[in-house]
């Protein structure tokens, strides 16, 4: 099987202190893997070290078969300017940002591939609004439209389904299974443990350290739960400096 | 009659002209930066950066006098010490970016009026303050020009990233490495606009032909690429008109420019379709959908 992503021993933190703590594994290529665990454990810094927006404290994530460039990274609550005077086709266009750069233009088929990403969220009519008026859901619809558009063979997704009504839940779920069946790797960062169970077959269960993963139902138990909380510690200010060996 | 009013200054007097090409460099550049400053949320650090570029100038002044090379020289290298100093002090201490900015800039206004009064005299300071747009000569003509030359071609190979570092600072870091660079890259450009507003309007007033025109045109439409070229029309017509009206009436070109924006800026503030208070007042019946 493909490796599309390699931990080993992978620190990552803030100011030195760790928030996934010495981590080794791997996740395969095509895999649709939920991240979960408590809040602090870690989930989010482990997407931007893979997003490669933050750099390892120690140990090395290693991408084997994905450029820096392959990689869609979605944020928690993406944090966009909605004031700016800019319409929902052009932020969707951003997706084209790989192979348009500064200066390439946007061909009369890539123009068309917009408005399918926007119809295929469900904001069809919506490309001329600017991006202030859309609601929070129908913000969401269209960063989903520009993941369409990004064409990653990686794409990671941080708590996208937060304050989201039910239904567009359902249509973004329905974009993540048809990246799925497209052999795209998924990782998505989610607390909701129902969702997870039902629409992700594989999961890491993280609590700073990996406490569990592999198959969903095996991983969710009571118990590794119950590990998972009690693995969180407080923030310590005063902090040794951590001795366990590489 | 109206060819004697509106025309004729120019045609007639050669300072004028010059007067006229200056503030249409001036206003072709700079606004269009201004709109970026306040849709990122800087229009205060145009100010600041305005102001800390008097030291730097005032140093070239106390070398060689009212000379344009040491003069420009002196404030692009003071306008990037207190844009780029605070900046990295916002990152590396407690203090945000206003707070640093507004502390870089006090201490270099001062610097500079003390520099200022260590040789010459009020007059010297009145025209480091407010500048001379009826004193442009040759060279800084030709800077003001390749000024605003620089600025659009960089403001159009910027275009992207900017927006893009504006909108979703995020993404861009996700999709390229070129966050930091676009942002350096557009503080040089502001306090390239500045130095150069400031041999024609002076420090004081050269932000205020950048931000005016910007704060009206998002009055008045809420599409981007209308925004920069109503910003830049707005900047000229207050270049002509202000210049238009001093000559008649026999006051100061330079405030003059800056009150025609500003009452462009209070008529967009009344009447702009794009959120002026009219608009607020009374929207007109809801839609259907």
């Amino acid at each position: 099987m493909d490796i599309a992503i390699r931990f080993s021993d992978l620190t990552l933190g803030y100011d030195r202190h760790p928030a996934v703590h010495h981590l080794d594994g791997e996740v395969e290529s095509g895999a649709l893997l939920a991240i979960c665990g408590p809040n602090g454990a870690g989930k989010s810094t482990l997407l931007k070290g893979i997003a490669g927006t933050l750099a390892p404290l120690a140990g090395t994530i290693a991408l084997p078969r994905v450029k820096p460039s392959d990689i869609a990274y979605l944020p928690q609550a993406a944090d966009i300017d909605k004031g700016f005077p800019i319409k929902v086709f052009d932020v969707v266009a951003m997706g084209l940002w790989k192979r348009c750069g500064l200066f390439g233009g946007i061909s009369r088929n890539e123009t068309a591939k917009i408005r399918e990403a926007i119809a295929a969220v469900g904001l069809d009519g919506f490309e001329t609004r600017p991006i202030g008026t859309l609601s929070g859901g129908q913000l969401q619809r269209m960063l989903f439209a520009r993941l369409l558009m990004q064409n990653a063979a990686l794409i990671l997704l941080d708590e996208p389904f937060t304050a989201i009504d039910s239904k567009t839940v359902a249509d973004l779920l329905a974009l993540v299974a048809r990246w799925h069946e497209e052999r795209r790797t998924v990782l998505v960062v989610s607390h909701d443990l129902d969702l997870v169970r039902e629409y992700f077959p594989q999961t890491l269960l993280l609590a700073r350290e990996a406490i569990a993963r592999g198959k969903t139902d095996a991983v969710l138990t009571p118990e590794n739960l119950l590990k998972a909380r009690s693995m969180i510690e407080a923030f310590d200010r005063d902090a040794h400096s951590c001795a366990r060996a590489a | 009659m109206l060819h004697d009013f509106l025309i004729a200054p120019f045609t007639e007097f050669a300072f004028m002209r010059r007067a006229l090409a200056g503030s249409i460099a001036l206003a072709i550049a700079g606004p269009p930066l201004g709109v970026f400053l306040i849709l990122r949320r800087l229009a205060l650090t145009g100010d600041a950066v305005g102001h800390a570029i008097l030291p730097g100038a005032a140093l070239g002044y106390l070398a060689s006098g009212l000379s344009l090379g040491p003069m420009t020289i002196g404030g692009l290298v003071a306008g990037l010490i207190v844009a780029v100093g605070s900046g990295v002090v916002a990152r590396t201490t407690i203090l945000r970016e206003d707070a640093s900015l507004a502390a870089f800039y006090l201490i270099s206004l001062a610097l500079g009026v003390t520099i200022v009064s260590l040789r010459g005299s009020n007059i010297d300071l009145l025209h480091v303050l407010f500048g001379s747009v009826l004193a442009l000569d040759d060279a800084t003509l030709i800077l003001l020009a390749a000024i605003a030359s620089v600025t659009l071609a960089a403001l159009a190979a910027l275009y992207r990233p900017l927006v893009l570092e504006t909108v979703d600072a995020g993404f861009l870091a996700s999709v390229s490495r070129s966050g930091g660079v676009v942002q350096i890259a557009f503080l040089a450009l502001v306090v390239l606009n500045l130095v150069g507003g400031f041999q024609a309007l002076g420090t004081l007033l050269a932000v205020g032909m950048m931000m005016l025109p910007a704060a009206s045109a998002m009055l008045i439409t809420d599409d981007m690429t209308l925004m920069l070229a109503a910003a830049a029309a707005q900047g000229m017509l207050a270049g002509y008109a202000g210049l238009v009206i001093s000559f008649h009436a026999g006051l100061p070109s330079g405030p003059l420019i800056i009150l025609v924006a500003g009452i462009h800026y209070l008529l967009a503030l009344i009447f702009g379709p794009a959120g002026g208070l009219l608009r607020r007042l009374k929207p007109g019946r809801h839609l259907e959908a």
